[in-house]
């Protein structure tokens, strides 16, 4: 049985897969990114991503347009990260803390939302798969990258234009400053509360993707948790990465890879228990974070709420 | 006078987030067209209506507290520890192994050696990652979270095969369920309701960390490595050992609230797949419960009452009023943020008396929760 995992098919179903289930991931973790390197840890990652799938699923499902779903998810997660820039901004709460409170209102709301407004597990029929012309016909490669959904290659490419904007715009410039020294930031004219603001919000957003990606994109049903640990483990590919989007890019590959291998591992009836093998990417996790952080230096001001010399 | 006004603000800023949480909590009632007046109305009558409702609000309460000791700890030490779900669920497994291996021992021998397994357990999940923390300076927030979901895979996992009670193994159901505990292994009751005597246990328990932190040597240090790991480093304090100390000690007294849940409420283990199905969140709501008793291990009692009445009064609401119990998660949540938000109202008026008495130096003793938030850095 182990030699079918060999077989070109199922080696393909498996590429393809993992390529789809690293879009959570990348919306979750690019997300993270920009808040990380502003200087701001958040934690409330899940929450907001539950938050996004309910309200995607929820509007779809309503109103029959995915596109709609997703800007709902779009402003669900926006005003959960505008809370959250609320929080640790102005009122310069504990940012580790305040980001496990803002999980639980999440996980506790779409779980009230859900069981109030649907009752049942119902599902919509997600955002189909895009064939992109000539590419897809390639064999191999074509059914692996390019037959997938309109939300994974958004997620690819988030990637690039997440380096770009961190590492090639003025804005980017003001971020990393805001995260590095926001002193030295604040006293040549940067507003540290705005780019928090803005980081925040991003994140919330892109989190609030992440969710939808999961509810109207690859499995099409909302449940309780759904996420089950998936934003958490968004938050650690970006010690992984190394706060960089590229870096975060092969994080969340492996991850996906990895989870792909291991549901496969499952359809294929190898004797694995599934109980075991749902727990590798969580060891990986830890792995990987004992890895990456003797790598790579964090932000120096993360965690830091910043007082304007009070 | 001034003084002990602030004094009483800073005491009742804990009830003003939770009164400011149900006012929340109201609008979403309002929204979703269901009287809150009604539904805070079932909540309360389910948590204090009558003896067995109080009961049940205190067993509820138990484990809450007996987490909460442990975030205590945690957080007086400067390390977040979120992995009590899974510290009780190890503890819990290594409680009823032991429960379930000692044949014709006295009960309460069994029951005591029960309780110091679900001690070590919670210990050891727990002490992980206090270990990578201090030597491999990996984010403990992180690590916990994963830790909570390899328990729960791993209990799912022994009770679905190596745990399972013998008589499921002939039916056809395989209910994943651990055999009950035999009636001497259980903790004795405390009156003719469910109460048991964990809820003592954990009261007393609260007692002796309130001596440990405040009162004894060791204490002392894991409160110094909390406020400030480099003072403490020239202090000649080993900080790395503390900060594993305090993890294991946390991770210590959630795995006790696993294995007095298993002795004191169910007889057995059972899994729904997930970790909320056996801890019912307890290891989230316990940080919760701390947070509101300002992280002090007395203050942390009547917390977890009232966050045991929400839980058990939840119930109540949602046969009454039909509104899911999730709604108390999402209450949990908002009085979270409320409380650490709060504190900036502390921290300010605390600059203000610095500042009267004409110190203008740093803050060494600011509140706590943001000690916690310092970045640490291993010994180089």
């Amino acid at each position: 049985m182990i030699a079918e995992l060999f077989s070109a098919t199922v080696l393909v179903g498996i590429l393809a897969s993992g390529i789809r289930l690293a879009t959570p991931y990348l919306y979750a973790g690019i997300g993270e990114t920009f808040g990380q390197r502003s200087g701001v840890l958040n934690l409330g990652v899940e929450g907001q991503m539950l938050i996004g799938a309910f309200f995607s699923f929820y509007i779809s499902l309503v109103t029959g347009d995915l596109w709609l779903g997703l800007l709902a998810a779009v402003i669900a997660g926006a005003i959960m990260g505008l809370a959250m820039a609320f929080v640790t901004v102005n009122l310069q709460a504990e940012q580790g803390i305040s980001g496990i409170g803002f999980y639980l209102f999440g996980l506790g709301l779409s779980d009230l939302l859900f069981q109030k407004l649907m009752g049942t597990v119902e599902t919509v029929s997600g955002f189909s798969k895009v064939y992109i012309p000539f590419l897809s016909d390639i064999p191999v490669i074509g059914q692996i990258f390019f037959r997938q959904n309109i939300l994974v290659y958004g997620a690819f490419a988030l990637v690039p234009i997440g380096w770009f904007v961190l590492n090639k715009t003025t804005l980017g410039l003001k971020i990393r400053a805001v995260g590095e020294n926001p002193e030295a930031a604040d006293s040549l004219g940067v507003s540290v509360a705005r780019v928090r603001y803005f980081t925040i919000i991003l994140g919330g957003i892109l989190s609030g993707v992440a969710g939808a990606s999961l509810s109207i994109a690859l499995l099409n049903v909302f449940q309780q948790n759904m996420t089950s640990g998936l934003g958490f483990i968004a938050v650690a590919l970006v010690y992984f990465g190394g706060w960089r989007p590229w870096g975060i890019l092969g994080g969340a590959l492996l991850f996906s890879m990895v989870n792909s291998l291991q549901l496969w591992v499952q359809v294929l009836g190898i004797p694995i228990p599934s109980d075991i093998a749902v727990m590798m990417p969580y060891i990986l996790t830890i792995l990987a974070l004992v890895v990456a952080v003797s790598r790579v230096r964090a932000p120096s001001a993360l965690t830091k709420p910043f007082g304007r010399g009070e | 006078m001034q003084a002990r006004l602030n004094a009483l603000f800073d005491a009742l800023l804990p009830v003003i987030a939770t009164l400011a949480a149900l006012a929340v909590g109201a609008l979403v009632l309002l929204l979703l067209r269901v009287n809150p007046l009604e539904a805070y109305g079932a909540l309360w009558e389910g948590a204090f209506g009558n003896r067995n409702a109080l009961a049940e609000t205190l067993v509820k309460a138990t484990p809450l507290l007996l987490v909460g000791l442990g975030i205590c700890i945690a957080f007086r030490g400067g390390v977040i520890n979120i992995g009590g779900e899974g510290q009780m669920v190890v503890g819990a497994l290594l409680g009823t192994l032991i429960g379930l291996n000692f044949n014709d021992w006295p009960g309460w021998i069994v029951v005591f050696l029960a309780l110091v397994g679900g001690f070590i357990g919670g210990a050891i999940w727990g002490g992980i990652p206090g270990l990578l923390k201090a030597y491999f300076n990996v984010n403990e927030i992180l690590s916990t979270i994963m830790m909570n979901a390899i328990a729960v895979q791993g209990m799912n996992f022994l009770l679905r095969g190596p745990m399972i009670d013998p008589a499921q193994m002939e039916l056809a159901s395989k209910i994943p369920q651990t055999a009950r505990l035999i009636d001497a292994y259980r903790l004795p009751r405390l009156v003719p309701t469910r109460l048991h005597l964990g809820a003592g246990i954990a009261v007393l328990l609260a007692i002796l960390v309130y001596i440990l932190l405040w009162h004894t040597t060791l204490g002392y240090r894991i409160r110094a490595v909390g406020q400030n790991p480099h003072a403490s480093r020239y202090a000649g304090i080993k900080v790395q050992r503390y900060v594993v100390l305090a993890l294991f000690l946390s991770g210590a007294f959630a795995g006790l609230a696993g294995a007095t849940q298993v002795f004191g409420v169910n007889y057995r283990m059972i899994t729904d797949g997930s970790a909320t199905g056996f801890t019912g969140s307890a290891g989230f709501n316990g940080i919760v419960a701390a947070l509101f008793g300002q992280l002090h291990p007395v203050g942390t009692i009547p917390a977890s009452i009232l966050f045991g009445a929400l839980l058990v009064g939840a119930n109540k609401m949602q046969r009454v009023v039909q509104v899911p119990s999730a709604l108390i998660t999402a209450l949990n949540g908002l009085v979270v943020i409320f409380v650490v938000s709060s504190s900036i109202w502390r921290q300010r008026r605390q600059r203000q008396r610095l500042r009267d008495i004409g110190t203008e130096s740093e803050l060494t003793s600011s509140v706590e929760i943001n000690a916690s938030s310092r970045k640490w850095e291993g010994d180089s």
